[in-house]
């Protein structure tokens, strides 16, 4: 590993950095913003993958050729996301797609929470 | 055993064994993501049934939100280079910065117990409806691996103080610190797919 002698870890500062960016940018969005709600669904769940992308890589060393593991680390990371996006999206398709539900006393805007709910699709 | 053991590279890396146990890690966080993306679908298909309880925007507030999160994000972060001291053969180094990712996992894990009571004052326990189920079982399956991880570290720190840095020693530390930044990762997503969607919605 070549830079194991470096006294600043260069890669973890900017890791960090952008993880504090993207975490504040998130936050605006969502509190502060008067974007529409989709767009803030979608945007922030698109910062959340990047950030956790910056974990993986800049944190976790998931593609070091020093540990002789080749593929293997990112390939568990990505396999294990796609199901993970599989089981979400699915289960969401199978049991709300479509599927409002009304109980009187709490309805009202509770349709409207479905609705964005699917459409998110994450 | 005539096991070969490299002289270059990170001291973790360098038997076969310690190799192996590395990329079973990996394998077993795969397998985590997996066990996760179920409480996240289980979470995501109750969004909205909330029953007579009340609703996460009326309970959720921004700022210990944030604070967790941060105190979470610099923890991964003062993990990652107390393995960069690690590398550069620092035992003090190590352990200092293992001590101050640990402080502040304590005061997530501290946040999260005051927010859990504060739901339940407010009437919404695991048992208040299918949404608030989700959510602690969600929340909480992530606060029991944040314990589990404290717990784990401080014994590997202990051990650390006694046979100092090796080939051993520095594959349980990596090891840990994979799964501090994986605990951080599902963090990110409950933090977004949970608080911040919950408080837009």
């Amino acid at each position: 590993m070549a830079n194991s002698k470096k006294r600043i870890p260069t890669n973890h500062i900017v890791g960090f950095l952008l993880s504090l960016v993207m975490t504040i940018v998130a936050a605006w969005a969502a509190l502060q913003s008067d974007l529409p709600v989709m767009w803030i669904i979608i945007g922030i769940m698109a910062l959340a993958v990047l950030q956790a992308g910056v974990q993986l890589f800049m944190f976790m060393h998931v593609t070091e050729s020093a540990s002789g593991n080749g593929h293997v680390p990112w390939n568990m990371m990505f396999h294990g996301f796609a199901l993970a996006a599989i089981v979400v999206a699915g289960s969401l398709f199978t049991m709300s797609f479509g599927f409002s539900h009304d109980h009187g006393d709490n309805g009202g805007n509770e349709q409207h929470h479905e609705q964005h709910q699917e459409e998110s699709g994450y | 055993m005539s096991e070969e053991v490299k002289t270059t590279g990170p001291l973790e890396y360098r038997t076969n064994e310690g190799q192996m146990t590395i990329l079973g890690f990996w394998i077993f966080l795969g397998a985590e993501v997996v066990l996760f993306s179920t409480l996240f679908a289980t979470y995501a298909v109750l969004f909205g049934r909330t029953a007579d309880a009340p609703t996460p925007a009326e309970l959720f507030e921004p700022g210990t939100v944030l604070i967790m999160t941060f105190l979470l994000l610099t923890s991964s972060f003062t993990c990652g280079l107390a393995v960069h001291e690690m590398r550069r053969g620092s035992v003090k180094g190590l352990t200092r910065w293992m001590l101050v990712t640990l402080v502040l996992g304590l005061g997530f894990l501290g946040f999260e117990i005051y927010e859990f009571i504060h739901y339940a004052h407010e009437g919404a326990t695991i048992q208040s409806s299918a949404y608030w189920s989700g959510f602690f079982i969600l929340a909480g399956t992530h606060g029991l691996h944040v314990t589990l991880g404290i717990g784990w570290a401080f014994a590997l720190l202990h051990q650390i103080s006694k046979r100092g840095i090796t080939n051993v020693t520095s594959r349980k530390f990596f090891i840990i610190s994979l799964y501090w930044h994986f605990l951080d990762v599902i963090w990110i997503f409950i933090f977004t797919s949970v608080y911040l969607i919950g408080m837009v919605l």
